[in-house]
């Protein structure tokens, strides 16, 4: 029974049979009360105004506006960037994926006994991901330059941060009893867990790199901000000079090439799983 | 017995046809956006500045991770909070109505389509476009990075909300008819018991990953802590990077735990 419960005592209703059951109170009333608090210390701080919001509403569309119809012949300058967007989401993607799974079996409380490793790993991973990818981006454009190779390492460190805890977290939700059964007929450690625990995870292991791969592809459009090449160098450039009909077809190849890339692999994440 | 089971064993499934294919995929796509890769080449060396950075995090501004004034990191994350905590509540609210016009079993097909569509095309725009159209509609600042919070979560929110949506048990609403329910109370009754646990652990997920995302916003100047970090990495100040990065790594991990905890208690009802 919590402090709430206590404060606020649950309903009693006896039965026609005369048993009695009691309904706890509802929680939303304080849910509601901390969202509204926390809201307004949110709208304090942020300067949230709706009037400017309402008055000055037809500027976002200004903007947008000017985009359409989109210049056409750009396109033939959108292809190289676009290309360099999806090469560095793949390539990012399987780096970071293939790199997640011994790490990730090293957190997995069922493989390995040893605590602190699982601890160590587990912190590990959390501080990776904690990191923003603009900041690491950033870095891999210090220390590799700028260039595409910066905007690869930066979607690696993401996807490997991402998949690594999804995996570990599936790796130990898995059925135990095979991998048990293999070891007590000799195999090694190594081998039971090739066969009898990488199958089971291998479907949704796929599914999540895929699912991670579609993300990146979009993500990597930022990276190019801060130079690391791809399909946001140009963005960044025409809007810098307002030439919103060519941001208008980069942002129309994006949408066609993520929309394309999202139908591809929602059906083969279908069939995996 | 010996028998069936060399039988059984000749009937296993033969794919390695179509897993050599896809293996063979793979290696040529891999192949294909690896030769590709380039890079300018870090000039002044790469192993140095990787070594600076290091030794920045390991050494962050103290005096600067505990400053109470406006220009403090403590304050900083306050306004970061307050960015992604607002922004998530009114991408979700937004989220809603688009949500359900999209939803194909409660909608005909064209009109779910449609809505589908629009849902991926405000996905697509990059955040820091929607950046710096806000900046120029409002004034740089918080205000902006908010509007632009809301807008960039409407996305992958309505996604969530869609699948919770098309997952309703038609069952409840059915027996809540037979019990001789109107309208209202079969929303009341059978539809919100069923949305609201999906719906808030989505916010409370987004919540999360716009916290996490919120340095995206100093890019364009659209406030919070990305503005600040962004100067100091690139004036070199490693001192100072590392102190807001500490700052923005706490804060990160410490809302995850809260948020997990809220949302396993949600699933489990």
């Amino acid at each position: 029974m919590s402090l709430y419960d206590k404060i606020f005592p649950p309903r009693i209703t006896t039965l026609p049979n005369g048993k009695s059951v009691a309904k706890q109170r509802s929680r939303a009333p304080v849910v509601i009360l901390v969202i509204l608090a926390l809201s307004y210390v949110s709208v304090k701080v942020t300067g949230f105004d709706l009037s400017v919001v309402v008055r000055r509403s037809k500027e976002f569309f200004v903007i947008f506006a000017r985009m359409v119809p989109p210049e056409w012949g750009y396109m033939s300058r959108v292809w190289k960037p676009l290309m360099d967007t999806i090469k560095m989401s793949l390539l990012g993607s399987a780096v970071g994926a293939l790199l997640a799974v011994p790490f990730a079996t090293l957190a997995s409380t069922n493989i390995v006994k040893n605590k602190v490793l699982v601890a160590a790993m587990r912190l590990f991973f959390s501080l990776v991901r904690t990191l923003p990818t603009l900041v690491t981006a950033l870095i891999a454009t210090y220390i590799f330059g700028l260039g595409t190779l910066a905007g690869t390492i930066a979607i690696a460190v993401f996807t490997f941060a991402y998949l690594g805890k999804v995996l570990y977290e599936e790796i130990e939700t898995v059925d135990m009893g095979a991998f048990e059964a293999m070891e007590s007929m000799g195999a090694t450690k190594a081998r039971a867990f090739i066969f009898a625990i990488l199958p089971q995870v291998a479907p949704s292991y796929f599914s999540n790199c895929l699912f991670c791969f579609e993300g990146n592809v979009r993500y990597a459009a930022i990276l190019g901000y801060v130079g690391a090449g791809g399909i946001g160098l140009i963005l960044n450039e025409k809007i810098g000079w307002r030439e919103y009909p060519s941001v208008g077809i980069i942002l129309l190849a994006l949408f066609v090439t993520v929309f394309i890339i999202e139908t591809i692999s929602r059906e083969i994440r279908r069939h995996l799983t | 017995m010996k028998d069936s089971i060399s039988v059984m064993y000749e009937k296993r499934p033969r794919t390695w046809v179509t897993q050599a294919f896809l293996l063979v995929l793979a290696l040529v796509l891999l192949l294909w956006s690896g030769l590709s890769i380039e890079s300018s080449g870090s000039g002044t060396g790469g192993g140095k500045i990787a070594l600076n950075i290091l030794s920045g995090l390991a050494h962050p501004d103290t005096g600067l991770l505990f400053n109470f004034t406006k220009q403090g990191v403590a304050y900083l994350l306050l306004e970061t909070v307050c960015i992604a905590f607002l922004g998530t509540v009114v991408g979700a609210v937004l989220a809603i109505p688009l949500a359900f016009l999209s939803a194909s079993n409660l909608m005909p097909k064209p009109i779910a389509f449609i809505a589908r569509i629009f849902i991926m095309a405000v996905r697509t725009v990059p955040t820091f476009v929607y950046g710096l159209v806000f900046v120029r509609m409002v004034a740089p600042g918080p205000f902006a990075g908010l509007l632009t919070m809301s807008l960039s979560s409407i996305g992958m929110v309505s996604k969530m909300y869609i699948e919770a949506i098309e997952d309703l048990d038609a069952g409840v609403l059915e027996s809540l008819t037979a019990a001789g329910c109107n309208t209202l109370q079969k929303i009341r009754y059978g539809v919100l018991p069923q949305l609201m646990p999906g719906f808030a652990s989505t916010a409370i997920y987004r919540f999360d990953m716009n916290l996490r995302d919120a340095t995206v916003l100093g890019l364009v100047g659209a406030g919070g802590i990305g503005a600040p970090l962004i100067f100091a990495m690139n004036a070199y100040r490693w001192n100072e990077a590392g102190s807001i990065l500490w700052g923005l790594i706490i804060l990160v991990l410490l809302i995850e735990f809260l948020s997990t905890r809220i949302r396993v208690k949600l699933a489990r009802g």
